[in-house]
C-alpha cells in the first residue's frame, strides 16, 4: 500500500454520531472476496433504498468523487470487521475526521491507508460550520497534523507510530520479521516459565 | 518498594518482546482463534507465500455462518463457500478445525473457554471485537482487524500500544432478576458507548467477584460495547474450580504450577488506574436498550425518553433512533409489544443463560414466536441433559444448533423489515439483525418474560415462588 503525506480533494459532510461498523457496511456483504471491491457497499442501507437504487437526498450519492468525510462521535463503532475500512477506501474515501473513532476501527484505518483524523470540539465545530454551502475543497497535511477544509483549518490528533505508518505505506510483516529472532528467543524463555500457556491435551502438548 | 502494578500491567509484561522507541510493543500471542471471517487474512498471508508460524497455537471455529437447522446441505452457496474456505485454509495450514460437525463446535468465545483453550495469564487475539469476552479469566484478550489478523498468523505477535487502564468497580449485591448484562447495559447507559475507548477496562467489587465465569464472561464481552477493546477480571477460585479438567487446561503438577502463578494475577493494593468508576450494585435494575446504540438503555421501569430532555449531544441521535425504532417519547418500555425473540450469541449463550430463560418459560407459554440458539454444542448437550430444550419446545420456542445466528443475521436467521425483537444480543446497531429489525437488547430471563407476556416487561414478578 502506498503512503501519503498530503491529500488534496473534495470533503463532505455527514454529521451523524455513532455510524458503527454494521452501518458502514452490513455483515451480509462481508463474504464478498476483497480483489471484487467493496465500494458499493459502504453506507449501504443508509444510502440506498429497499430495492437497492442509490436515494438522491444522500450526500455521497451526489458527490461520489468526495474523498475527506467529516462526520459524527464515535464513528466506527462496534464489529472489528476491516471490511468497514476496505468500503470507505475502495469507494475513494482517503481520510475520515471525527471527534472519537472505535479503537479498533481507527487501527484498522492505518492498516489501510486511511486516516482516523481525531478532532476537538471545538475543530469539529469550526468544520462542520465550514460545510454550510456544501462540498467543499480540502487538504490534508499528516506532518502537520492539519486539515484545511474550505476557509477553515484546524490541527487533529494522530498517533505519532500511526503517522509513521500512513507516511510510508509500511506493513507490519515486513517490519515484525525483521524481530525474529528475538520473537524466537521471548518464545523459549515463555515455553520455560510458563509453561502452563500451551494448549495440554487431546495430543497436544506441543510446547517448543 | 516497587511501584504496584494493575492486572494489566503484568499482563502485558508478561508478553511483551520489545518495544519500539515510538512506545508501541511487539506482544507475544499464547492463542490465535480465527473463523469464517478470516478469509481475508489467509488471503493476504497466501499473497505473501507465507505459512501460519504457531498452527498448535492457532484454532479454527465455525461459528458466523454456521446454520443452525439443517447442516447436511446448505442451500446458499456464499454461505457454503465461507465454510468451505475456513476448511480448506485449516487444512493447508494444519490446524485444528471445530466443524459443523463436531460436538465441541459452537460460538468461538463460548468454545475456547468451554476447551480450557482459554486460560488466565494468557494473550488471546481473534478477528471479532467480541474476544474481550476472555478476559473474564484474566486473560489479555482483544479483537483485532484482518491485517492484525494476517500479522498473527505469520508471526504470532502482535503490535500494540498498551491501552490506558480503568477500573470499573460494582459493590454490594445484585438483586434477583439483575444479572452481568444489566451491570454491563448500566455502565454502558451512563459513561456511553466511547466511555471506555482508549482504556483496558477491570472489572472489580463484590458484586463482580459474585458472578460465575458466564456472568463475567458477559460482562467483560461487552466492554467493547463501552468503546474498551479489553475487559478483564482478576482470576479466584471461581476461575480455577470452571477450568480445572477442561481439554485443554493444564494437567497434573503443571495445573498446579499454573494456579500458583495465576494466583498472582491481581491488581496489587494502591495500584493506580488511569480512570475509575464506581457503582452500587443495589442500585441496578433489569435493564433494556431503547434504540440503535447499547448506550440507549434504561431500566425496564423507565418511559421512553424525550429527544429534547437528553444531553444537546445526544438529541439527534435520540430523535434518530426512536424513528427506527418506532417508539415514542413518554410510553413507558414496560408494555412495549415485541414481534419475536431470540436466545444466544456469544453474549448470553451459555448454560447459565438457558438455566435462567428455562427458570421463567417452565410451563408458561411464549405469545411470540421466538429462536434459542445455544452457544455451543456442549451448551445445547447439557441443556437437553437438563431437559430445558423441552421447557422452550413446549412454550413454544424454536430451538436450534449454535452459531452466531440471529445476533448478526449472517447465517439467515434474520429480523424481518420492521419487526420487533427481544434479544439477549450484544449489538442494536440500525441493519444488525436484518435491514429495518428492531432490537432490544436484555438479559436472556428478560428475553424470556418477554416472550411470556409479548411485551418488554419486568421478569421480577415472573420469578416470584421460582427458583432463581
Amino acid at each position: 500500500m502506498p503512503g501519503w503525506r498530503v491529500h488534496q480533494g473534495t470533503a463532505l459532510g455527514l454529521p451523524v454520531a455513532n455510524i458503527d461498523t454494521d452501518q458502514l457496511i452490513p455483515a451480509r456483504f462481508m463474504s464478498v472476496p476483497r480483489a471484487d471491491g467493496y465500494g458499493p457497499y459502504l453506507l449501504h442501507d443508509m444510502r440506498r433504498d429497499a430495492s437497492g437504487a442509490l436515494r438522491d437526498d444522500f450526500p455521497l450519492n451526489a458527490h461520489p468523487e468526495a474523498s475527506v468525510l467529516l462526520v459524527g462521535r464515535n464513528f466506527g463503532s462496534g464489529s472489528s470487521r476491516e471490511a468497514a475500512v476496505y468500503a470507505l477506501v475502495d469507494a475513494g474515501i482517503r481520510a475520515v475526521i471525527s471527534p472519537s473513532f472505535g479503537d479498533i476501527f481507527a487501527a484498522n484505518a492505518v492498516n489501510n491507508g486511511l486516516l482516523p483524523a481525531k478532532v476537538d470540539d471545538t475543530a469539529n465545530a469550526a468544520l462542520e460550520a465550514a460545510f454550510a454551502t456544501g462540498p467543499q475543497d480540502a487538504r490534508i497535511d499528516i506532518d502537520a497534523r492539519c486539515v484545511t477544509i474550505g476557509a477553515v483549518q484546524v490541527r487533529f490528533d494522530l498517533d505519532d507510530s500511526w503517522a509513521t505508518k500512513l507516511i510510508n505505506g509500511w506493513d507490519d510483516i515486513d517490519l515484525t520479521q525483521n524481530h525474529s529472532a528475538a520473537i524466537a528467543a521471548f518464545k523459549q524463555q515463555r515455553s520455560q516459565t510458563a509453561s502452563w500457556a500451551w494448549p495440554d491435551g487431546d495430543g497436544l502438548k506441543t510446547a517448543v | 518498594m516497587a511501584t504496584p502494578q494493575t492486572l494489566l500491567d503484568k499482563l502485558w509484561a508478561a508478553h511483551e518482546v520489545l518495544q519500539r522507541d515510538d512506545g508501541v510493543s511487539l506482544l507475544w500471542v499464547d492463542r490465535h482463534l480465527v473463523h469464517e471471517g478470516s478469509h481475508h487474512a489467509f488471503a493476504k498471508i497466501a499473497e505473501r507465500g507465507l505459512s501460519v508460524a504457531e498452527p498448535s497455537l492457532t484454532f479454527a471455529v465455525v461459528d458466523h455462518y454456521a446454520p443452525t437447522r439443517d447442516r447436511s446441505k446448505i442451500a446458499d452457496p456464499q454461505i457454503a463457500r465461507m465454510i468451505e474456505t475456513l476448511r480448506s485454509n485449516s487444512a493447508a495450514h494444519g490446524l485444528r478445525l471445530y466443524d459443523l460437525d463436531d460436538p465441541h463446535q459452537g460460538i468461538v468465545h463460548v468454545v475456547g473457554p468451554e476447551e480450557g483453550l482459554t486460560l488466565p495469564g494468557l494473550l488471546i487475539n481473534c478477528g471479532d471485537s467480541h474476544t474481550s469476552t476472555h478476559g473474564a479469566f484474566g486473560a489479555l484478550a482483544f479483537g483485532i482487524g484482518a491485517t492484525e489478523v494476517a500479522h498473527v498468523l505469520a508471526t504470532q505477535t502482535v503490535w500494540q500500544r498498551k491501552p490506558k487502564s480503568m477500573r470499573i468497580t460494582v459493590n454490594g449485591t445484585l438483586g434477583a432478576g439483575v444479572t452481568a448484562k444489566d451491570i454491563a447495559l448500566g455502565w454502558i447507559a451512563k459513561l456511553g458507548t466511547g466511555g471506555a475507548q482508549g482504556h483496558a477496562v477491570e472489572y472489580a467489587g463484590s458484586a463482580i467477584t459474585g458472578l460465575s465465569m458466564e456472568g463475567r464472561m458477559t460482562l467483560c464481552n461487552l466492554s467493547i460495547e463501552g468503546g474498551a477493546r479489553f475487559g478483564m477480571v482478576a482470576p479466584d477460585d471461581t476461575t480455577f474450580a470452571y477450568l480445572e479438567g477442561r481439554r485443554f487446561a493444564p494437567k497434573g503438577q503443571n495445573w498446579q504450577t499454573a494456579c500458583a502463578d495465576w494466583t498472582s494475577l491481581a491488581s496489587d493494593a494502591g495500584a493506580v488506574f488511569d480512570r475509575e468508576v464506581t457503582f452500587d450494585a443495589s442500585e441496578i435494575s433489569p435493564t433494556v436498550t431503547w434504540g440503535t446504540s447499547p448506550e440507549q438503555a434504561l431500566p425496564i421501569s423507565a418511559p421512553i425518553p424525550d429527544p429534547s430532555e437528553v444531553p444537546p449531544e445526544k438529541a439527534e441521535a435520540a430523535r434518530a433512533a426512536l424513528e427506527y425504532m418506532g417508539l415514542k417519547a413518554g410510553d413507558m418500555l414496560d408494555g412495549t409489544p415485541v414481534d419475536q425473540v431470540f436466545i444466544g450469541s456469544c453474549t448470553n449463550g451459555r448454560i447459565e443463560d438457558m438455566r435462567a430463560a428455562a427458570t421463567v418459560l417452565r410451563g408458561r407459554k411464549a405469545k411470540v414466536p421466538g429462536l434459542i440458539s445455544p452457544g455451543s454444542a456442549q451448551v445445547k448437550a447439557q441443556a437437553e441433559a437438563e431437559g430445558l430444550d423441552r421447557v422452550f419446545i413446549d412454550a413454544g420456542l424454536e430451538w436450534v444448533a449454535s452459531g452466531c445466528s440471529m445476533c448478526v443475521g449472517m447465517n439467515g436467521d434474520l429480523v424481518r423489515d420492521g419487526k420487533r425483537c427481544a434479544s439477549s444480543t450484544n449489538r442494536n446497531f440500525k441493519g444488525r439483525q436484518g435491514r429495518g429489525a428492531r432490537t432490544h437488547l436484555m438479559s436472556p430471563a428478560m428475553v424470556a418474560a418477554a416472550a411470556v407476556t409479548g411485551t418488554l416487561t419486568d421478569v421480577r414478578p415472573l420469578l416470584e415462588g421460582r427458583a432463581a
